[in-house]
């Protein structure tokens, strides 16, 4: 079945790319969404009927070469099976979308275009599978480069335009950055393990983190420098700051292929590439401040970018990057699962989002700007909606100190708690300020697109109209992920120990005050196997009680659990010493509703700005403008990134090409095939002239020259 | 007396059926029978060739150790026999058009063929004198065929002059070999080496023995005859000189440097690898300025005995066997490459102008493909058999701690492929001058020949037929 699951993208792929031609283009792409549905209806099998217990599928034998040994296998645990599922779902829904939005393109006007279009969602599916489900760093690698070719073919889908060239040229350089830290992770950990399947590499943690290697010019602990190298590949793919750039540019592409990949799964393997590795990252405290800083930085700083920002899909992408901060502070914290909690809900309401977004770019004829935008409520209400969830899901709107609410509400709380109960001050501040931007920005996108005046082209508003039922179906069904995906495994990702150990498999114990509970501590492995047994047998009427979330109530009450086991034993690996979920269940009032607050804080604002006073953001721009470019400007990262970079690598490239390739290498070529060969071809051809005396007397000087030679050299022996 | 008689009973067949063949021939229809003679002919050096390469094991010597017959005799037998075979074949037709074929022609083959055979099979100076001497007189008169042509009787003349120079230094070298070995035995000479030093005088008679074979070979500076009586002889004669005569003659090569002066690897390996980087590029360079196919091909031929001695220098067991993978290599692209030479006529005359190819693709497809294919192996294009060939000579090189050598060949081996390349360019992209070649002239042989060599290049690659592991026994039975 997961065999399955993953060829069948690559199957409708290649019917549809090179098949079209010989079934008709409508049966092509019915083939490639039909696959997809069948992958994404087998993938929630697995997902639901998942037991914890890691599986390996092996496909075939990949690389054999000395000591490196690969296999193409499948690694089901329950972090597969949680990406199977987000990759599937979404991209099935997305295949759908895409006969509504993808049916008239001004740009391929009488061309054959959708088969290439579904050809390249299907491999780009494909790829995204084949990295989720390895079980090895080399066929990870593959998968993960497999995804930028698809992600570059997709931006640059439009090559017709120089903007979506240089955009999908953009995001394969800055991935190919980060892509290099991550093979010099590969390369190093292959260095130092010799091999780089999961479960060696997982099991050879614990020695990384005591080893010292020399890299550059210092010692480095190599747990930590391994983690840093991969986690600077998971900042290329992931759009993490510095390595940021090209996300929002990759809004050139297609608005489904937005949705898909710059949202909900392809920009997430960053994540959960460090989800994958958190048996090696539990040893790498280092490491992990490092992405927890970053995590918090960029969320903070995408916010405030998404603050100005009036295209309608450059804020969404903003959003997105924003929100991949939040899930890198998550699993810096030693919280990884929460990480995947709001990986998991941010790809049902970001997917949404962008595809709300490409509805109303639909009914407005490919016209992104919001400022041309306003009251499309009336004109597009189904969509209105779908994006009204969305906006709540993202902002997070629930009841505080329960575990009601919309999806973003339950995961984004999970991390803001856990960062706090990580003990990361600053990534806490940075994650609730970016909390209120959030809200801000949002409403503001709803504000400014469904309310107030229409502005823009009369003719455009006049002619707006709702989308298709193929682009509203993946909308309802998305938005039923966004309302309940929260709610339905709250307890799953961030519940308490057993729930969240009985999830990934990870074996727990029970620990604490008890004298039982510490004699059942020092018991060894076997017994800590049996009491994990033990609890999840009567875990059944435990989950009652610990349903209603007060957390409170577990860590006073009789029940309090550690996770044990060693690396690489269930999807996730906690260390002894990390205690992060209980205390984030323990934290304090106020750090619990602080999301709320900022959220409702953003919310007002933005209503005071955008409805009740819509004069107030253009004086407020006025006012501040130095701030008001800044954020516009992006910060001036692309600005800064021309100069350091891109301007010098240009000018090299001149240079090298110039005088390099062009005057010594084709100089060197031509002066040598166009002057001095054709000298000695002439001077060949008048030796060979034909008398028999000439020839004889070439023969005996040659003899004379060997004769001399053989003395010189044989007769000194 | 009749063991030694039995191992050198295919020698014997083959003489005594071109001495009867002329004697017959004489007394009969003369010319007349010349068809039937060399068809019979084909086929004795056929049946010769198949019974030396089936039923003979292990290593015989006869006549006191004159005459050697081993896995490497019989390797390069079988390779020569079947080439001139083929060869033979390919000649009928065009030489009765031309009336050129006489009934001497088969049986001077079949002579210098049994020259060759003792060339290879020479286990003592006298014996390697005694086949160079048969096979070269048989040459000298098929060179100048054609009596009425003032080109062929030069060509024959020059051949013969220089082969008489050639023959001296031989033999010059032969008795200062015998004068400080005191024998003229292969294994009495490589005795004289073992106890201490290789004396002075008698590296001066390797050095005078190399150049004799160098001649042959047609190795840089003694390569000056080859253009020459390549394009004056008949082209048949041609074909048959590119092919056979070479594999008997780097056979010899290998035989005198590894069974009488095999601990003297040293002292020749560099005069060997001297000359091969000289052949290498003199028949890269020389050949770019050629307008006449046969004469390129003769600079063609001076390049790849340059890549063949490559191995040769490499001085080991490697090298001898990726030698002789690299002759029979030589010998089926040179085969099926004047197989097309042979059909190229315009109005009935053949041609020889290069540029009469121009857009020959356009009007004889396969036979462009076909010729395409053989080209792009003799430059040495991966994926074809040429390629792998030098490969193999290049492996054995480095083996040998010969990198130098190596990049020498892989740059003379760029600036070659440009006048392979430029015939295809002429076949394929050229254009139109209207001087083309007749269409459809072939003989079912020819084509045959020129498309089954073809496809050896390009099947050959899974495993050679087979050949490497007979060249691998040939090369162990020369070096120890």
């Amino acid at each position: 079945m997961e065999t399955l699951i993953l060829f069948a993208p690559l199957v409708g792929a290649i019917i549809c790319g090179f098949g079209w031609k010989f079934i008709g283009e409508r049966a092509a792409l019915w083939i490639a969404t039909g696959l997809l549905f069948v992958a994404a209806f087998f993938s929630w099998i697995v997902f639901l009927s998942f037991d914890g217990v890691t599986q390996q599928i092996t496909i075939l034998r990949f690389i054999e070469s000395g000591t490196l040994s690969t296999e193409w296998a499948i690694r089901l645990d329950r972090l597969t099976a949680i990406m199977l599922i987000v990759v599937t779902t979404v991209s099935s829904l997305v295949h759908l979308y895409s006969f509504g939005y993808m049916a008239h393109d001004p740009q391929f006007e009488g061309e054959t275009y959708k088969p290439r279009f579904f050809a390249y969602l299907s491999f780009f599916t494909f790829a995204m599978l084949m990295l989720v489900t390895s079980d090895n760093l080399v066929q990870m690698f593959f998968g993960w480069e497999g995804v930028g070719v698809a992600s570059y073919l997709l931006i640059g889908f439009y090559y017709r335009k120089p903007s979506a060239n240089a955009a999908a040229m953009k995001a394969f350089v800055v991935n190919r950055v980060g892509d290099f830290g991550f093979a010099l992770g590969i390369f190093g950990l292959f260095f130092l393990v010799d091999s780089i399947n999961f479960n060696d590499v997982f099991a050879a943690a614990p020695t990384l983190a005591e080893t010292q290697v020399s890299f550059l010019w210092t010692e480095w602990n190599a747990a930590n420098l391994i983690a840093f190298l991969l986690f600077i590949g998971a900042m290329g793919k992931s759009a993490q700051l510095f390595l940021h750039t090209w996300l929002p540019d990759a809004m050139e592409g297609p608005t489904p292929v937005s949705a898909l990949i710059h949202a909900a799964t392809m920009v997430t393997a960053g994540v959960f590439l460090v989800c994958r590795m958190s048996p090696l990252m539990e040893f790498a405290p280092e490491a992990m401040a490092f992405v927890t800083i970053i995590g918090a930085i960029t969320a903070f700083f995408a916010a405030t970018v998404g603050l100005v920002q009036t295209d309608i899909k450059r804020v969404i992408a903003y959003s997105t990057c924003s929100q991949l901060g939040y899930m890198f502070v998550a699993a810096g914290v030693g919280m990884y699962s929460a990480a995947m909690f709001h990986l998991f809900t941010h790809a049902f309401f970001k997917a949404m989002l962008f595809l709300g977004a490409g509805s109303v770019i639909h009914a407005m004829h490919h016209e992104q700007d919001m400022m041309n935008y306003g009251g499309l409520r009336k004109k597009i209400p189904y969509t209105y909606w779908a994006m009204m969830i969305g906006t709540l899901a993202i902002t997070g709107v629930g009841i505080p100190l329960t575990t009601i609410g919309f999806a973003g509400f339950l995961s984004k709380d999970a991390i803001i708690e856990s960062a706090y109960a990580g003990g990361s001050l600053f990534g806490f501040w940075s994650l609730v300020i970016a909390a209120a931007m959030t809200s801000f920005y949002s409403w503001r996108l709803i504000f400014l697109t469904f309310f107030g005046e229409a502005r823009g082209d009369k003719h455009t508003h006049e002619h707006a109209h709702e989308s298709p039922m193929v682009m509203l179906i993946p909308l309802g069904v998305l938005a039923l992920g966004s309302v309940l995906a929260g709610m339905i495994w709250y307890n799953s990702f961030f519940g308490h120990a057993d729930q969240v150990g009985k999830f990934y498999g990870i074996p727990v114990a029970e620990a604490g005050a008890h004298d039982d509970a510490k004699a059942d501590g020092h018991d060894d492995a076997h017994g800590a196997d049996h009491d994990a047994d033990t609890h999840a047998a009567h875990e059944a009427d435990g989950t009652a009680e610990a349903h209603h979330g007060d957390e409170e109530m577990a860590h006073g009450g009789d029940h309090h659990y550690a996770f044990t086991g060693q690396p690489g034993e269930g999807a996730l690996y906690f260390a002894p010493d990390n205690h992060v979920l209980d205390d984030a269940h323990a934290a304090p009032k106020w750090v619990k509703t602080s999301p709320f607050i900022a959220m409702l804080l953003g919310l007002g604002l933005a209503y005071l700005f955008y409805i009740v006073n819509p004069s107030l953001p253009g004086r407020l721009a006025e006012n501040q403008r130095p701030l008001y470019l800044f954020l516009k400007n992006k910060w001036y990262f692309d600005e800064i990134y021309d100069v350091i970079f891109v301007k010098p690598a240009l000018a090299i490239g001149r240079f090298l090409w110039k005088n390099g390739d062009s005057a010594t290498i084709d100089g060197t070529i031509n002066g040598v095939s166009m002057g001095i060969i054709p000298f000695f071809t002439r001077l060949a051809g008048r030796a060979q002239n034909g008398y028999i005396f000439t020839y004889a007397f070439a023969m005996v000087i040659g003899m004379a020259l060997l004769i001399t030679w053989m003395t010189l050299s044989g007769g000194a022996e | 007396m009749s063991a030694d008689l039995n191992i050198i009973l295919p020698e014997i067949i083959l003489a005594v059926f071109a001495m009867l063949g002329l004697v017959g021939a004489v007394y009969t229809g003369k010319d007349k029978v010349a068809s039937l003679l060399l068809w019979m002919t084909v086929a004795v050096m056929l049946a010769v060739a198949l019974w030396i390469g089936m039923t003979r094991e292990g290593g015989h010597l006869a006549f006191g150790g004159l005459f050697i017959d081993d896995a490497f005799s019989r390797y390069a037998k079988v390779v020569l026999l079947v080439s001139g075979a083929a060869v033979l074949l390919m000649s009928e037709g065009y030489m009765t058009r031309k009336g050129l074929l006489r009934f001497e022609y088969p049986m001077l083959v079949a002579l210098a063929s049994v020259g060759m055979m003792v060339m290879v099979s020479a286990g003592d100076l006298m014996t390697l004198y005694m086949g160079l001497e048969l096979q070269s007189l048989a040459l000298y008169v098929v060179a100048s065929l054609r009596r009425d042509s003032l080109r062929s009787t030069e060509a024959g003349l020059k051949y013969f002059i220089l082969g008489a120079l050639s023959s001296g230094l031989l033999l010059y070298g032969a008795s200062l070999v015998y004068g400080y070995a005191g024998t003229t035995q292969f294994g009495g000479i490589i005795q004289t080496a073992v106890h201490g030093e290789v004396s002075i005088g008698l590296l001066f008679g390797l050095v005078f023995l190399i150049a004799g074979l160098a001649f042959k070979v047609s190795a840089v500076p003694f390569h000056m005859w080859t253009p020459d009586v390549y394009e004056g002889s008949p082209t048949p004669v041609t074909a048959f000189f590119a092919t056979a005569p070479k594999v008997a003659a780097m056979g010899l090569f290998a035989r005198v440097m590894h069974d009488a002066f095999g601990q003297a690897v040293a002292d020749w390996s560099q005069v060997i690898a001297l000359l091969s980087v000289a052949s290498m590029f003199l028949g890269a360079i020389a050949a770019i300025g050629q307008t006449n196919i046969k004469r390129l091909m003769a600079y063609s031929s001076i390049a790849h005995m340059g890549y063949a001695m490559i191995g040769l220098a490499a001085g080991t067991a490697l090298g001898v066997q990726a030698m002789l993978i690299y002759m029979a290599v030589y010998v089926t692209m040179n085969v099926g490459t004047f197989a097309f030479i042979l059909m190229m006529e315009k109005d009935g005359q053949p041609v020889t102008d290069i540029g009469a190819l121009n857009l020959y693709a356009k009007r004889e497809p396969a036979k462009a493909w076909a010729l395409l294919f053989l080209l792009f192996s003799l430059a040495g294009v991966p994926p074809f058999l040429g390629f792998f060939a030098k490969l193999g000579v290049w492996i054995a090189a480095i083996d040998a701690g010969m990198v130098w050598l190596v990049v020498a060949s892989a740059v003379a081996s760029a600036i070659g492929a440009y006048y392979y390349l430029r015939i295809v360019y002429f076949m394929f992209f050229g254009e139109d001058r209207g001087d083309t070649l007749d269409v459809g002239k072939s003989t079912p042989v020819l084509w045959g020949l020129l498309m089954a060599s073809a496809a050896v290049m390009i099947l050959g690659i899974v495993n050679l037929f087979g050949i490497e592991g007979a060249a691998n026994a040939a090369a162990l039975s020369l070096v120890n």
